[in-house]
């Protein structure tokens, strides 16, 4: 029999510590949906999506009740548009509008590839897809849209990154009504993944199969919970525990994948071994930190314990899956974790502190309010920072920044829901726009004499 | 294929015998039972056979855990494959 001990376990896991799928993730090719006539290639796009996609949310409800275990969230993701619509003439925008619609119809909740890769530069259709994003998102809803502005092999593409910092406050000003949530559903990445299942910066990559299902796991209430376990364990013992958690928690993941793979005839792709916290009380990843021994999540300390947390996660989670990819590791989002929120409000956790902490954790700044007048530029000189932290250390980075329009240090901004509210947090107020406005590309970094 | 039901809540006369009749309506197969009651609160662990039901497994959840709300006990119901992947290699 199974043990009864196991079995309660991983009830409570479930009831009392918030473990959940964080999301199934169908990646969906468009590239024979490319045509000159952009109408004509909008129809097929939405007859791809909705063709393929059709028994997602039936099948991803289907698995919740049976393993009684909750899928929150089902989700595509497509090829980056960019690469779509550059055959054909027209603002790229109508692309968006036959995505929203598809999404719609098979009760998605979010989609993303309204995206482009720019990181060696521009080609066809890559410039007016970035242009029209702010009009994308503010005309859409489920529309999730990325760039990738850089890679370790690449470089970074400056051009690009002048040209994001205005696209972020733009997406956030056309948005003013909705919080500026445009701008919340916008990342720009360094060395973006084409398998990621998570959104906003989820896009289905050119060398993935036609059609894929990718899975993200969750639980930070659980990891906690097991720490409170151990207060007297030394570090060793800490990582320890969470492998096991990590393990635990993975397999779940895996066994979704598995499933709805099988019924929907997709093949598996992926497992993102994460931690990704939601706002709701003891889903945190803050709070882990604090478990370990922080007082504040953002106080000196703070990157040491990620880093270890981040490496325990991976090692639990390798060996209960078959693949792994995405962006695997721990989420640091501040709107979208209880702990964060308040460490940001109480002054611990500032953005300077963020960026160090995503040089050693999945993703990058997520999720942050910055004060409304903040300077295009400034949004491109941390979206270079950023991005110099992953094409040095080989790994993906990302900046989602909320510029709230009309709002300063000592507000907030409030979604409701998984993307939480976040406090406006204060930025250096000196300029960096001679930086960004010389343009060009930063060179690739050596990968030899490491230091 | 099986499932595990579990029922949590106040002990009550008749809990047993009343979640293994719903489940004999619907024709799972009672396979094991654990069962205790530590002050006053009721705890049991059934594995039921699912393979021959008569309804598809979310009736057989649904109306275990509408069973459980009339009884004022917590039902779950979950298939056995959760428990075997998360604490079997």
């Amino acid at each position: 029999m199974i043990n009864v001990y196991d079995i309660l376990e991983t009830i409570r896991m479930i009831q009392d510590d918030c473990l959940d799928i964080r999301t199934i993730t169908m990646g969906i090719s468009l590239l024979d949906c490319i045509d000159s006539d952009i109408d004509k290639a909008c129809e097929k796009v939405y007859e791809k999506i909705t063709t393929k996609a059709k028994g997602l949310v039936k099948v991803g409800e289907q698995i919740e009740k049976e393993l009684g275990i909750p899928i929150i969230n089902k989700r595509i993701s497509v090829t980056p548009i960019a690469i779509i619509s550059a055959a054909c003439k027209g603002s790229p925008v109508k692309f968006a509008h036959a995505m929203d619609k598809a999404a719609k119809t098979v009760g998605v909740n979010l989609i993303g590839g309204y995206s482009a890769l720019v990181p060696k530069g521009f080609s066809a259709g890559d410039v007016e897809l970035i242009k029209s994003i702010p009009e994308a998102l503010a005309t859409t809803e489920r529309v999730c849209s990325s760039v990738n502005i850089g890679s370790t092999k690449t470089g970074i593409n400056l051009d690009a990154v002048k040209m994001m910092g205005g696209i972020i406050r733009e997406c956030a000003e056309k948005t003013v009504d909705q919080a500026c949530f445009g701008a919340a559903k916008l990342v720009v990445f360094c060395n973006a993944v084409e398998d990621n299942p998570f959104m906003a910066g989820a896009f289905h990559g050119v060398g993935e199969p036609d059609c894929m299902i990718n899975v993200g796991v969750s639980g930070p209430g659980v990891v906690r919970a097991a720490l409170k376990k151990y207060p007297d364990a030394d570090i060793t013992g800490i990582a320890d525990v969470i492998k096991e958690i990590s393990y635990k928690i993975t397999r779940v993941g895996q066994l979704v994948g598995t499933i709805a793979s099988e019924r929907l005839g997709v093949p598996f792709g992926i497992v993102d071994l994460s931690l990704a916290p939601t706002p709701a009380v003891g889903d945190s990843v803050a709070h882990i930190l604090e478990e370990i021994g922080l007082e504040k999540c953002g106080t000196h300390g703070t990157t040491a314990c990620l880093a270890m947390l981040n490496d325990a996660v991976k090692k639990g989670g390798v060996m209960a899956c078959s693949r792994i990819g995405g962006l695997s590791g721990a989420f640091i989002p501040v709107s979208e974790d209880a702990g964060m929120i308040a460490a940001a409000k109480s002054g611990a956790l500032c953005i300077e502190k963020l960026e160090a902490m995503t040089a050693v954790c999945s993703v990058g700044l997520d999720m942050i309010v910055v004060p409304g007048d903040t300077p295009a530029d400034t949004l491109s000189a941390i979206i270079a920072d950023e991005a110099a932290i992953g094409m040095v250390n080989c790994k993906t980075t990302a900046v989602r920044v909320i510029p709230a329009i009309g709002k300063d240090v000592g507000e907030e901004l409030d979604w409701g829901g998984l993307f939480g509210c976040g406090p406006v947090m204060p930025l250096k107020k000196e300029s960096a726009s001679k930086f960004i406005n010389r343009g060009g590309q930063i060179p690739a970094p050596l990968h030899s004499l490491k230091n | 294929m099986r499932a595990v039901v579990t029922v949590i809540g106040k002990d009550t006369v008749g809990i047993l015998a009343k979640v293994s009749t719903k489940c004999a309506e619907l024709n799972a197969n009672v396979e094991e039972v654990t069962q205790s009651v530590l002050q006053e609160l009721f705890a049991m662990i059934m594995v039921v056979d699912i393979s021959k039901l008569t309804s598809d497994f979310a009736t057989l959840s649904d109306s275990l855990t509408a069973l459980g709300d009339e009884l004022g006990v917590k039902v779950h119901v979950m298939h056995e494959d959760i428990f075997n992947c998360m604490h079997h290699i």
